[in-house]
């Protein structure tokens, strides 16, 4: 087996916190993986939680460790249990030398069990704390303190996590917490001292970095690149894009529009992006399939249009909190008919900040839809990242072939919208300048714009925009290898896989194996020549992708010829973890299914 | 440089497509003649469309157009408008993309309130795709999907308007080319959405809602009456079968735009311009945005 625990660590553990909806788990993850993160250690943190507001188990996971963090892991070394049902639910995530902390009240529980599995097991009068204090809502707080002081981190840093947090709320609350915390702290110190094996310990000096997801990223990277205009309707996992832009301060003259359905949403876009604002939409599968058909007018009327498409776990509703890659398929095939289109997907929070503005340059210059495919994993699961992974001075804004006010002025002949030309991209004019007037049909069209059907101006016209792909081929990013260059297996991957993929490569480089990851970024249109140049160099390549289909392997044959020697395929809407791909890979496959 | 309009400076040398006598002829000239008496040139303006027949206005008129996709040209041009409030944004539709497939769009339109005006080309069918019902045809109406006759009552476009909070709701008639520019004109000059629902006879495919039904049926409401009165408009609005109100039915200038509610907008400059910017121009504005994930 590959990558068995020390039995004593520090600063290299995952920690889960198991409760049900309603109780704050999220929330209690989320602050305590910000407290780690100012302490200077770098973190995973993974949310699972059901579509419901109130009940149903929900678990969060972080993991702690010194060094970049791209993935969560299993086994976990300590559970937080806010429900009597989270110990049982994740005995098989907890080994020998774990510990369980939850309430000395619940008596039902099987210590004995627990024990025997060679788990530390401490009641602690954690509700007694939380109700003395204030109510039995605080247990998330004398948790988080307890957990504190089992691993021997100081208390001050979840201490100001919670007077941020609750004192936006009231100062009063603030206090009752604190005070929970403390007497949760002291207590738990009393029964443990420094007997748990793995510690966290601040690191002095190290520099800030950042908690962030994908989501985010996306939205940052889009105002950095001059996106004024987001329209959306709410969609798990995509909404925190258009809140977190809606927030911006108004000076940014961000507009955001909650608009009543999708398809508005994507057309609201369009149409702003038709009068010149960088305009986008954001959605998961469901939004998407209702913006497929002004999709198709984006790229018709060559009006540039980027939506963003964060995958979950499909068909129809299909498992709505959950992680999947089942619609890249989709995304190539979308709408009637064959106009040019990008999809292109990043894997990491890095790689989603560039996404972010890098799309909104592509639409510009090839005046067609650009999709930014992620999946729910990446959009949601946070990391710490340094300082300058999220530069804006790093953006560029190439408009491409748009005109400005003063360039239309200046038109010596009759300006032709849809002018013909070798690469097939036709300068762009905004409607409000006098030598510019014209209209823009979905109907098939002369360069002029006007409806015209004769064959010899469609086939024309379709050629001049199919022409577009085959100009932004040339600029696609290659799939990104990652590990050594020589390896005796290669994890093909693509979207929040990456990470998983690269913690896996990384532990069996570890252990003595030999392994690497070429990840796919840019999708369509694929480099086809760079793609085949990169898996020519391969030895085993396995596709290890998030659906039942293999389609990342379907794509890669259709495009380069080149077929996978095995996928590892994934649809049980749970991001693989490192050992689930070691295991996968390493027993051909047999503990996944076989596409 | 000032150009000095008129009807024909919108005129543009396409093929139109209409069959003769249809009522889109003397919408698109009361469009032009609204415009014109406006002194809204043509780069000014922004016509947006769906699908359908009276939807191909757009290519037969020299004007901004973005002829969009069925029932959507509602929120096409809401974007637009927020992004470039300086155009005069005018959707054209039919009664089967404004009220049919469209119809989220024009209820929520209603309420939202942005400067838009919305010329529906109601001729209670489909023509274009040779003769089917549409939401506001006449009960008993027969049709090649409705060959037992329509047993879905009409949509009253009016009153669904004013109980989703339309600020400007008027209707007119293709018949009648003066009253059609004046209401288009005074629709524009309203500062909100504003429907006008134009009574306009397919010549083709409805042989029963013909020019002479409407003649029979619609009378312009008197100078006697106060648009500004909701009772009032609530009481023509449900008005249909044997009278048929002509004119503003309905306004309520005291509301602002959607637009002008927008904080951002005021904040900064208008959406479209931001294809002047090239770089960050202050680099220090994003960083500070770094700040909360600290």
């Amino acid at each position: 087996m590959i990558g068995v625990m020390a039995p004593q660590s520090t600063n290299d553990l995952s920690i889960m916190i198991g409760g049900d909806a309603g109780q704050g788990v999220e929330s209690s993850g989320a602050g305590f993986a910000l407290a780690l993160a100012r302490a200077g250690l770098h973190v995973f943190a993974l949310q699972d939680y059901r579509s419901r507001i109130r009940g149903g188990h929900n678990f969060y996971q972080i993991r702690v460790g010194e060094g970049p963090l791209y993935s969560h892991r299993d086994p976990v070394e300590l559970l937080l249990a806010l429900t009597p049902q989270s110990i049982p639910l994740h005995l098989d995530n907890l080994h020998e030398g774990s510990a369980v902390i939850f309430p000395q009240k619940w008596e039902d529980v099987d210590v004995s069990r627990l024990t025997a599995r060679g788990l530390t097991v401490e009641r602690l009068p954690l509700m007694e704390i939380a109700e003395r204090h204030g109510s039995r809502l605080m247990l998330n707080t004398a948790v988080l303190a307890a957990a504190s002081a089992i691993t021997g981190f100081p208390l001050d840093y979840m201490a100001g996590v919670i007077r941020e947090n609750f004192g936006r709320k009231s100062a009063e609350l603030a206090d009752t917490n604190l005070a929970v915390a403390q007497e949760a702290y002291e207590v738990t110190l009393d029964h443990f001292g420094d007997s748990f094996p793995h510690r966290i310990k601040p690191i002095e000096g190290a520099p800030k970095r950042m908690l962030m997801h994908g989501n985010e990223a996306i939205a940052f990277g889009a105002l950095a690149g001059g996106c004024r205009f987001v329209s959306a309707y709410p969609m798990t996992p995509a909404t925190s894009i258009i809140e977190w832009l809606s927030a911006v301060p108004h000076e940014f003259g961000m507009v955001t529009k909650h608009a009543e359905d999708e398809i508005a949403a994507v057309c609201m876009a369009l149409g702003a992006s038709y009068t010149g604002a960088r305009a986008m939409t954001a959605t998961s599968g469901g939004g998407f399939s209702l913006m497929v058909e002004a999709m198709g007018l984006s790229g018709m009327t060559e009006v540039p249009l980027v939506i963003v498409e964060a995958q979950r776990g499909g068909p129809s509703t299909g498992l709505p909190t959950r992680t999947e890659q089942s619609d890249l398929l989709f995304m190539i095939h979308a709408s009637q008919g064959e106009f040019p289109r990008i999809i292109t997907a990043p894997g990491t929070i890095e790689q989603c900040f560039e996404a972010g503005w890098r799309a909104f340059n592509l639409a510009d210059k090839y005046q067609c839809p650009v999709v930014v495919a992620t999946d729910q994993a990446l959009a949601a699961n946070l990391r710490t990242l340094d300082m300058d992974a999220i530069d804006p001075r790093t953006v560029e804004i190439d408009r491409g072939a748009t005109l400005r006010p003063e360039d239309v002025d200046a038109l010596s002949e009759e300006y032709l919208r849809f002018r013909f030309s070798d690469d097939g991209i036709s300068p762009r004019a905004m409607p409000g300048r006098e030598t510019a007037v014209l209209t823009v049909p979905s109907d098939e069209h002369d360069e002029s714009g006007h409806i015209n059907e004769e064959p010899g101006v469609r086939v024309r016209m379709m050629q001049k925009r199919m022409q577009k792909l085959k100009t932004a081929e040339a600029e696609m990013k290659p799939p990104l290898l990652y590990g050594p260059e020589d390896a005796d297996l290669t994890l093909v991957t693509w979207g929040s896989t990456t990470g998983h993929c690269r913690a896996a490569a990384d532990e069996i480089n570890a252990a003595g194996g030999s392994a690497n990851v070429l990840q796919f970024i840019d999708m369509w249109p694929m480099p086809v020549e760079a793609a085949r140049e990169a898996l020519d160099r391969c030895r085993r390549k396995v596709a290890v992708e998030q659906n039942y289909t293999g389609q990342l392997a379907l794509l890669i044959r259709m495009t380069t010829g080149v077929a996978m020697d095995d996928t590892l395929a994934k649809y049980d809407g749970r991001p693989f973890s490192p050992r689930q791909i070691i295991e996968g890979v390493g027993m051909e496959v047999a503990s996944g299914h076989k596409a | 440089m000032v150009t000095r309009l008129d009807p024909k400076t919108f005129d543009a040398d396409a093929e139109n497509t209409w069959c003769p006598g249809c009522g889109d002829f003397a919408i698109l000239r009361a469009l032009k003649l609204a415009l014109t008496e406006l002194g809204i040139a043509p780069h000014e303006a922004l016509v947006v469309s769906g699908i359908g027949c009276g939807s191909k206005l757009p290519d037969y008129m020299h004007i901004n157009g973005y002829m969009t996709i069925h029932g959507r040209p509602l929120p096409v041009a809401t974007g637009a408008k927020l992004a470039n409030p300086d155009l005069h944004v005018i959707v054209v539709d039919g009664d089967g993309d404004a009220y049919g497939i469209g119809g989220n769009h024009f209820m929520h339109s209603c309420r939202r309130n942005p400067n838009i005006t919305h010329i529906v080309e109601d001729n209670q069918i489909y023509g274009l795709t040779k003769g089917q019902y549409s939401p506001t045809s006449d009960l008993g109406f027969v049709t090649t999907t409705s060959p037992d006759g329509a047993i879905e009552r009409p949509l009253l476009p009016v009153a669904v308007a004013l109980a989703a909070g339309a600020t400007f709701i008027a209707r007119t008639f293709a018949g009648d080319p003066k009253h059609m520019a004046a209401v288009i004109a005074e629709a524009i000059k309203h500062r909100g959405y504003s429907l006008i629902d134009v009574l306009q006879p397919c010549v083709t495919f409805n042989r029963v809602n013909t020019y002479d039904w409407y003649r029979e049926r619609v009378y312009k409401l008197g100078e006697d009456y106060d648009p500004t009165d909701r009772d009032s408009a609530r009481a023509r609005a449900h008005e249909w079968e044997t009278r048929i109100p002509l004119g503003v039915i309905y306004r309520n200038d005291e509301l602002q735009t959607y637009e002008d509610q927008v904080l951002p907008l005021q904040a900064g400059s208008p959406l479209a311009s931001v294809l002047k910017l090239q770089k960050d121009p202050a680099p220090g504005q994003y960083e500070s945005l770094k700040e909360q994930f600290l």
